[in-house]
């Protein structure tokens, strides 16, 4: 991150944009004392010098709290206790008293809780919003709200907008970091846009529109067009019209709404939309890899039934999920056991391969994608980010798949590998093979897509292909409606 | 250098050599091998046969032990209990309903196979509670720790059983005119019967797979709950085999809350001395198996130098403790940052 | 107002059972089975369990299991576990009985020697634990081998006490007041409880209302229910992990010596799987081995009722000792069960 100025006043909902790895978490981390800074200073109402922040108990006591996205609190304790533990040093509490105070704040600030009741029993968004009364209680002038809604339903985020209001009228400073734009332009005052870790600009609410701010957070003006137009060759084959794959009505139980999906042989299409639109969980549901709630697949015409991912499998379907951590590689394990475990998979547990055929399937893959490692021998978790992406990358066209999902597959890896796994799409392609690309930068996902499946707040709302294929028009569709 | 230290195989290997030097300086004629006499034929003792023999049901264990680590990220706390059942069971339907029967009332191989099928019951119960039911191991398994022995002793109405038979004694003992004890022949066949397993069949690479990281398994096709009930199962078939020799050994006398007492902490501590990881994933089974020969070495070892089998816990727990302490990450850590703020300053001095 | 205060008003069970915190409703079901046996004991087999002696008795029985199972407890709402204290609890009494009839020492040398030792093995296992990050089970396996050796190491033999002081000091009954029964002359005989029970409900009492109203108690739960949260809660996580194993260990010291009270003896197979017992009759008192979610009141009841399954078992007539255990292990499956089945139906209401 360099050189981000960012101003909150008194009593203002001020949010934070930008995609993926454009220095939100940072700012906000080096704001708590998670990180140290190298440059600047951080000032504080009525402070005549900078603040020295070195930890989030600094923070703390500065009255700058932070409520994270995942809850960081303690479901098998009260409401009460999740909300004054840790704060005193007394061997006794009267935890009367502290009931009492609990429930007076719970009251206060309306929130549909009991102070001794259990926190698990409370729905998520109470959850959040009792941690954001303990940040309240320890008298915060500034709550830092770090994609508070993205586990929320629209009700209960409609709960902590009053509540944030609320706030605000009390004079706390509050930065909202979110992926929603509905949700920005309903509550917030302010807007200040990060990108690749440099600040792009601070501006009033009114002063920008949904469409300039998609564009301001994709780096891409809304002007600035033309150049794009000749980077978006795609693919086209000969039995280009034969459907790979196509689903209907598929649901899964993670709160996506049914769709309607088909791609055919030879073609890239992709999912987009914002972080948090659903893309993730449509292809998830595609893979089996969730629990399919409703829906048909056919694969080349024929129906088939996908419960688990090695039906998917089976069926030539291959899937490189967006978490590589916590879904992709198998950390301790080899490069090489990393490599060959979906074939394996494929050609059943009683016919192994031999240590000679998996290390010359290994070396094959790791020329081929050219993956920097210092033998097959050497742990995947060791690799870098890029190269671990290679390794599984790897897995799937070993398995050679008929269709492939890639779900952000160049999501925090370098600019050269970034192309090179664009012309690895393009090159699978043209062989033969169905891809769905899933990028969270939308240049990419022009450069490699015939026709993209828009999504918004986990809803299919559009399909663009050919002349449509524009950032222009991907940004509005994203944006939906204030476009006027 | 630093890839000897790396080595799994450095510590339990390690710590063997340790224990062979201890003895070579306090009493080279620990080593001694001698003839002796068994039922007319010679064989071999000494301190290494002794070793080796009494080793294997701790060997074989740890074979299931170390799987059920790997794939469960727990620990199977109920395999002493479960070989006092097969071991029970066994005699059960060797001698019918005599207390000392002059002939078998059933050929050993199908009271082997019936201990079996209990000992793969239990295993089954077990795997069923941890794996779908997704109860931590140690909790599930206390259930048949508790109850276990109380069956072994039900099945056989607590009665002292004595089971003089010839053949039946070949599996603690010695077989005619092979002067190594049978019981170390058949912890090589089972530990023979596992290589080939993990050789022809993918279970080593799918149960580290299950333990390392289970939601990226399940993405690649494999069934994480399957492989943790087949953990289970295979320990099974080693606890009958392991309740076998040791049912064999004591000629059909089972003294039920004595039977293979502590070990499955024996076991659990051979997977651990093998540098396997107790919170499961990445195994290996040479390791976990000369684990389990050490810990009989260290035994035999402190039997030679005259310690009363009752107070041998105590040497072991400090062994354990101490092995566990310098292996720790945390340790590890803090230590390498010592040697480098060592090494700092010497570098100046060049 | 709220929604909870509405959907408490309309009644629901549903909600009502919602609302009940896991530690609440794991309570009372082991106080329900608690309350159901002994009225099925009481029906079935009349005599016996109707007099107040019965219950009495299976306290003092039991008064070292009970202090031994609190340490236990706390142990596992951290979300760890002890698995030395059954060892500790040997060579505690074989220590004492050694002191007070070979060394001469007498009670008051002895109850140090047994808070000494307890509290030895917690901070040494509590250290490795916490600070060094080691996991408990391994750590309190080696601390379990080492306290059974130290005990044949100690003394091998088994052997009675003969110390005066002490013998009557074991043998002091307290009468509890105004309950008793009547005996086949007609006279009434009150009931009484050994000093250990009374020790043991003190500790009952103590470690109750310390995991109820105190910072560390809370502290406890906060750690065995999300270690990471409670780190941001501003917990120190490895402080209060240290802190539950010395205090396992201090009860497994003073537990070891009630012990020693009831049997009056030393040696090395005392006080054998009383770990396993300790575990059990936590896990059916409601305390849960992934941490966060326990009582100590339940872990009375888990102990009470083990000892009225006992009983029970022993007065249907399945004299032999087997039964005991297996009707032990068959509780435990069905308590897991039963705890894994309401925890995961609570959740996805």
């Amino acid at each position: 991150m360099q050189n981000v100025d960012f101003t909150l006043c008194e009593g203002e909902i001020h949010a934070l944009m930008g995609e993926n790895g454009a220095g939100k978490s940072t700012l906000i981390k080096v704001l708590t004392g998670v990180y140290g800074k190298d440059e600047g200073e951080i000032f504080l109402k009525g402070m005549e010098k900078a603040a020295v922040i070195h930890s989030p108990q600094d923070a703390q006591k500065l009255g700058i709290s932070t409520v994270y996205q995942e809850i960081t609190l303690c479901p098998n304790l009260s409401v009460a206790e999740n909300m004054y533990i840790g704060r005193e040093n007394k061997i006794y509490q009267n935890w009367k008293k502290i009931n009492a105070d609990a429930d007076r704040m719970l009251k206060t600030l309306d929130i549909p809780a009991q102070a001794k009741q259990q926190l698990s029993t409370c729905s998520i968004a109470v959850q959040q919003m009792v941690a954001i009364a303990r940040a309240v209680d320890m008298d915060c002038k500034v709550l830092i709200l770090d994609e508070p809604t993205s586990s929320l339903d629209e009700h209960e985020v409609e709960k902590l907008f009053t509540l944030m209001r609320d706030l605000k009228k009390r004079g706390v400073g509050i930065i909202f970091v979110t992926h929603f734009l509905d949700q920005v332009y309903e509550v917030c005052d302010k807007i200040t846009v990060l990108r690749d870790g440099k600040l792009v600009g601070e501006y009033e609410i009114k002063d920008l529109p949904r469409v300039k701010l998609v564009a301001k957070m994709l780096g891409k003006d809304f002007d600035d067009v033309a150049d794009i137009k000749d980077e978006g060759a795609c693919y086209k084959g000969e039995d280009a019209d034969k459907v790979v794959l196509s689903a209907e009505n598929l649901c899964s139980n993670q709160g996506i709404k049914p769709f309607d999906f088909y791609i055919k042989k030879g073609e890239v299409n992709g999912f987009t939309g914002l972080l948090g639109s659903g893309r993730s969980e449509c292809v998830r549901a595609i893979f089996g890899a969730d629990r399919v709630t409703s829906g048909t697949v056919s694969m080349n015409g024929k129906k088939v039934k996908i419960s688990k991912p090695i039906h998917a499998m089976k069926n030539g379907i291959a899937y490189l999920p967006e978490d590589r951590k916590i879904d992709g590689i198998i950390g301790e394990l080899s490069v090489r056991d990393n490599i060959i475990l979906a074939l394996q998979v494929l050609k059943g547990a009683f016919r192994p391969f031999s240590k000679a055929e998996a290390n010359k399937f290994a070396d094959e893959y790791v020329k081929l994608l050219e993956i920097k490692t210092a033998s097959n021998d050497t742990p995947i978790k060791s690799l870098s980010g890029g190269n671990q992406q290679k390794v599984i990358l790897a897995r799937w066209l070993l398995a050679n798949p008929e269709y492939l999902i890639l779900d952000e597959p160049t999501r925090g890896i370098d600019v050269g590998t970034k192309v090179e796994i664009q012309k690895l799409v393009l090159k699978l392609a043209s062989e033969g093979k169905s891809i769905t690309f899933i990028s969270s930068e939308t240049d990419e996902m022009i450069r490699t897509c015939s026709r993209l499946v828009v999504m918004r707040d986990r809803k299919v709302v559009g399909e663009l292909s050919g002349e449509d294929l524009t950032q222009n028009k991907i940004m509005s569709t994203i944006a939906g409606g204030g476009e006027e | 250098m630093s890839k000897i230290f790396k080595n799994q195989l450095f510590i339990p290997i390690a710590a063997l050599l340790l224990l062979v030097l201890f003895n070579l300086i306090v009493d080279p004629a620990f080593f001694a091998l001698s003839k002796g006499v068994y039922d007319g034929d010679s064989i071999l003792t000494g301190n290494l046969i002794s070793i080796i023999d009494n080793g294997s049901e701790l060997a074989i264990l740890a074979i299931g032990m170390t799987l059920v680590t790997a794939a469960s990220g727990g620990q199977d706390i109920s395999v002493g209990a479960t070989m006092t059942l097969a071991g029970s069971v066994i005699v059960k339907v060797l001698r019918g309903s005599e207390t000392s029967p002059v002939t078998l009332h059933q050929s050993i191989i199908v009271a082997f196979l019936v201990g079996c099928l209990v000992a793969i019951l239990c295993g089954a119960f077990n795997g069923a509670l941890v794996a779908f039911f997704k109860i931590q191991p140690m909790v599930a398994t206390l259930i048949l720790f508790t109850a276990g022995r109380s069956i072994a002793s039900w099945v056989n109405n607590n009665q002292n059983i004595i089971i003089k038979d010839e053949k039946f004694k070949y599996f603690g003992y010695y077989l005619p005119k092979i002067p190594i004890p049978t019981p170390f022949i058949i912890a090589i066949i089972c530990i023979i019967i596992m290589a080939l397993l993990l050789k022809f069949t993918t279970l080593g690479l799918y149960t580290q797979a299950v333990g390392i990281n289970e939601n990226s398994s399940r993405l690649n096709g494999i069934n994480p709950t399957l492989m943790k009930f087949v953990s289970f199962i295979i320990l099974g078939v080693c606890v009958a085999v392991a309740g076998l020799i040791k049912a064999s050994r004591q000629e059909g006398t089972i003294s039920y809350g004595g039977f293979a007492k502590y070990i499955e902490m024996d076991a659990i501590l051979a997977v651990a001395l093998g540098g396997n990881p107790l919170g499961g994933g990445k195994f290996n089974m040479a390791a976990s198996i000369i684990g389990a020969y050490v810990i009989q070495f260290l035994t035999i070892t402190l039997y030679a130098r005259g310690v009363n089998p009752e107070a041998l816990p105590a040497y072991k727990a400090v062994v354990v403790i101490i092995l566990v302490v310098i292996s720790a990450p945390t340790v590890r850590d803090k230590i390498s940052s010592l040697t480098k703020k060592l090494r700092v300053p010497k570098k100046e001095v060049c | 107002m709220s929604d909870v205060s509405k959907a408490s008003q309309s009644g629901g069970f549903k909600n009502k059972l919602k609302n009940i915190s896991d530690t609440n409703i794991l309570l009372v079901i082991t106080i329900a089975i608690f309350v159901i046996m002994y009225v099925i004991a009481i029906t079935v087999f009349k005599g016996g369990f109707l007099k107040p002696q019965t219950f009495f008795n299976m306290l003092n029985s039991d008064a070292a299991l009970i202090i031994v199972s609190c340490g236990m407890s706390i142990v596992m709402i951290t979300g760890g576990i002890d698995i030395s204290v059954g060892g500790v609890v040997a060579l505690v009494s074989m220590s004492c009985a050694v002191n007070l009839d070979y060394q001469g020492g007498n009670i008051f040398t002895s109850i140090l020697i047994a808070i000494g030792i307890g509290l030895a093995f917690g901070i040494v296992q509590g250290f490795i634990v916490a600070y060094l990050d080691i996991q408990p089970f391994i750590v309190t396996l080696a601390g379990m081998f080492f306290a059974r050796g130290m005990t044949t190491i100690v003394h091998s033999q088994q052997f009675n006490v003969a110390n005066e002081a002490f013998m009557k000091m074991k043998d002091t009954h307290i009468k509890v007041f105004g309950i008793g029964s009547y005996n086949k002359n007609g006279t009434f005989v009150p009931a009484y409880v050994l000093i250990g029970t009374i020790v043991a409900i003190i500790i009952v009492i103590l470690l109750f209302c310390m995991l109820k109203w105190t910072k560390l108690g809370r502290s406890f739960y906060a750690v065995g229910g999300n270690n990471q949260s409670a780190l941001m809660l501003g917990i120190n996580v490895k402080r209060t992990k240290f802190i539950a194993h010395v205090l396992c260990g201090l009860m497994a010291g003073i537990g070891g010596y009630v012990y020693f009270m009831f049997v009056a003896s030393g040696s090395p197979s005392h006080a054998s799987e009383m770990e396993m017992n300790a575990i059990a009759s936590s896990i059916i008192g409601g305390t849960m081995l992934t941490g966060g979610v326990g009582n100590i009141i339940g872990t009375l009841f888990g102990v009470l009722s083990l000892g009225t399954i006992k009983n029970i078992v022993g007065s249907a007539g399945f004299t032999d000792a087997w039964w005991t255990n297996i009707t032990v292990g068959s509780m435990l499956c069905i308590f897991l069960i039963l705890q894994s089945v309401i925890i995961a139906r609570k959740r996805r209401m």
